[in-house]
């Protein structure tokens, strides 16, 4: 009869060592084998008659009551440890073994958390050379006992606890050795793309248009609001700030060239291209990675479909379309942010503005701007697609590669931009 | 003791917007008992595990596990339930980003005070307990089988030493010989630490192998519940397709009782 919501009831454990003729065996066994701390509680049983008349044996008896179980013998741990200790060192002293009772009449629930402990402490103090003996009244109890002891658990590897230092040498190296891999499979695998891409292109009633337009829509179209938004505040950011210093010098006026080089060369295209890294780079790593976890790429291979066709070409050509259409839609918010900034601030008419704007733009601004564009897209999309491919099996690789994916690509988009700055001035446009 | 069941239903309903899966659902589980779960794909079977594990509130009716009424009660009384209970989810359900042996220590880490290296012995303990290599304990999920899956799942469900377990098709998916060894595995538990257990199958073998008793959810109600031999007697035309269609009548055939059990410790010599 199983009680299911046993009365919960503190474990305790007492022990208490008797010597059954401490006068005739008084000296060398002696000292340090009281157990006067925990002594106080136990009515020593009765020992069985002929251990009594054994006489040199030093004897144990250790009561567990209550319930030894997974929730509770956390308390009790240290306290057996320590008694297999002492009796451990009991051992080693020369003499008779000493004989130690493990006595569960008490125990009111034992399951195999508590069983295995029981049964660890036991082993140890038989290893030490005590003679352990059990006294199980409860047959469940036995058998459970049983079946734990019949379990090897010492195969079982246990994690490594590393020192704080050395884990963190560990992790930087590793780090260092898989981004230096990631380099080379990124480069092998936009290799990869473009010679499916060149495939495609000689075909091109091959490619799915369908969803190129679909992708289109997602990365292109739906961005277009906060691609807007956004560069039309930094626009009047910019303005308002410029506006503060070029009054210093009396030469407002210069506000609009501030605006029209900033924007125009730089800030347009390089927010966009970090939106839509954010937006989009991330999207591509999350449903590729979706779908290798899901094994539907494995399943596409399999039918003698291409991945790199059906999945990455339409996304990355959808990009390379899109993001130019946006830098441009960004590089005319931009200019209309900081058109209204001068109004507010400087008091420059939108008319005298947009004279000043025409006079003094020159088409390469805008142009090297424009360039940059599908560059950046390749980045973002390549990066996207590539870390999405990268998923192994798990769910949680997913979230880190797509965290990776955004990074990275927001690293590679600056970086290239830095590039182009170079090139562009050394080519003196 | 077959006298307080461990759970009980009463009167369950669970509706998603018109289409109503269950009405009128009543369903008691004794203690120490190995329960199947039986019905037709769709019948409803996740969703009453569901409704019992209190992740789901049913419509109307009344949840009653280890005396706790798991759909009125407060947080506190249903959080102490949960820990007297194990659920191995169909496809285990185990964190992908802890390897096996930090999934099965999760309940230990969150709900106990045992010292490191007393759960790294209970988690191993478990672990060796459902039959998994010494080697599968520093592998992370994605690195398992399926079979593995199911059998780390059950670890974790184990690890608090529950009352109860429920299992969502612990067999499917496994191959007949995993099977028949994670059946053994099951009634070895029910009967070393007097598991009360809740299964949902489709296996008939396993239904023959470990269940006392097997409940056949159809017509959105516990249409009958009882042992096979209870349940071949039943007027239902599902239940008799189900226990004598070409299936059914291989796995009564092979097996008796006690079934798979004895079938699995077979060796190929022996077999004929
Ligand atoms: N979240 C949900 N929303 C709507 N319908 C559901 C939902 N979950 C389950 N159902 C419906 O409930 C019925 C039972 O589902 P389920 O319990 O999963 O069946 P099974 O017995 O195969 O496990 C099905 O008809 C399913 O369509
Ligand atoms: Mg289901």
């Amino acid at each position: 009869m199983r009680e299911t919501v046993p009365p919960f009831r503190e474990p305790t454990l007492k022990g208490d060592y008797r010597r059954p003729d401490p006068d005739a065996h008084a000296g060398p066994h002696e000292p340090g084998l009281d157990c006067t701390p925990a002594a106080s509680c136990v009515e020593p049983d009765q020992p069985d008659g002929a251990d009594g008349a054994d006489g040199g044996a030093r004897e144990l008896v250790l009561t567990f009551s209550g319930a030894w179980d997974v929730a509770s013998i956390g308390r009790m741990t240290a306290r057996l440890l320590h008694r297999c200790a002492e009796v451990g060192n009991a051992c080693a002293v020369p003499g008779d073994a000493p004989v130690v009772h493990l006595d569960l009449a008490e125990v009111s629930r034992l399951d195999t958390a508590g069983a295995q402990l029981l049964c660890r402490s036991a082993a140890s103090m038989a290893a030490a050379g005590a003679h352990v003996v059990w006294h199980v009244p409860d047959h469940g109890q036995s058998m459970l006992l049983d079946r734990v002891r019949a379990i090897d658990i010492s195969a079982v590897p246990r994690a490594r606890r590393v020192s704080p230092v050395l884990g963190a040498l560990n992790a930087i190296g590793a780090s260092i050795v898989e981004e230096l891999e990631q380099v080379r499979s990124i480069i092998g695998f936009l290799g990869m793309f473009l010679v499916s891409l060149a495939a495609a292109v000689a075909r091109p009633w091959r490619l799915r248009w369908v969803s190129i337009v679909h992708h289109m829509e997602q990365t292109g179209i739906q961005a277009v609001p906060i691609v807007a938004l956004l560069t039309f505040l930094i626009g009047l950011v910019t303005a308002y700030m410029g506006s503060e210093q070029f009054t210093r010098f009396g030469a407002q006026v210069f506000v609009v060239n501030l605006i029209e080089v900033s924007t125009l060369r730089e800030l347009g295209v390089l927010l966009t291209a970090l939106i839509v890294a954010g937006r989009s780079g991330s999207s591509f790593t999350a449903q590729i990675g979706a779908m290798v976890a899901n094994e539907e790429v494995d399943a596409m291979r399999s039918m003698g479909l291409d991945p790199m066709e059906v999945l990455v070409i339409p996304r990355v050509v959808a990009l390379v379309l899109m993001l130019p259409v946006l830098t441009f839609i960004a590089d005319f918010m931009g200019v209309l942010g900081g058109g209204i900034a001068s109004w507010l601030s400087l008091g420059i008419s939108p008319g005298a503005f947009a004279v000043r704007f025409l006079e003094i733009t020159r088409l390469a601004n805008f142009v090297t701007g424009l360039v940059k564009a599908p560059f950046f897209a390749l980045i973002i999309g390549i990066v996207g697609c590539f870390q999405g491919f990268r998923v192994t099996g798990s769910a949680e690789s997913v979230g880190r590669l797509t965290t990776q994916a955004v990074v990275e690509s927001i690293f590679l988009v600056i970086v290239a931009n830095a590039g182009f700055a170079i090139l562009f001035m050394s080519l003196g446009v | 003791m077959t006298g307080t069941p461990i759970i009980s239903l009463r009167g369950i309903a669970n509706r998603f917007g018109t289409v109503t899966v269950h009405e009128n659902l009543d369903l008691d589980v004794r203690p120490g008992e190995v329960l199947g779960l039986i019905g037709g794909s769709g019948s409803g079977k996740s969703v009453l595990l569901r409704t019992i594990l209190g992740l789901r509130r049913p419509q109307a009716g009344e949840v009653r596990v280890l005396g706790v009424d798991i759909t009125h009660s407060d947080e506190a009384a249903r959080r102490a339930v949960r820990r007297q209970w194990g659920v191995l989810f169909q496809d285990g359900a185990l964190f992908s980003s802890l390897s096996v042996i930090e999934n099965i220590k999760v309940p230990l880490r969150e709900f106990t005070n045992l010292p490191p290296d007393a759960m790294d012995d209970v988690a191993a303990l478990k672990l060796r307990m459902v039959g998994l290599a010494p080697e599968a304990a520093l592998k992370y999920p994605s690195e398992l089988s399926g079979g593995m899956r199911k059998r780390a799942g059950l670890a974790r469900a184990l690890v608090m030493d529950p009352a109860v377990v429920f299992l969502d098709e612990p067999t499917a998916g496994l191959d007949p010989i995993g099977a028949a060894a994670f059946d053994a595995l099951i009634a070895d538990l029910r009967d070393a630490l007097g598991l009360t257990v809740v299964m949902i199958t489709h296996d008939l073998d396993s239904l023959y192998a470990v269940c006392d008793r097997v409940a056949v959810l159809a017509e959105k109600r516990i249409y009958a519940v009882g042992t096979i031999q209870e349940l071949l007697r039943v007027d239902h035309p599902w239940l008799r397709e189900y226990f004598t269609g070409p299936r059914g009548r291989v796995a009564a055939g092979v097996s008796g009782p006690a079934g798979r059990d004895a079938h699995a410790g077979q060796t190929p010599a022996q077999g004929r």
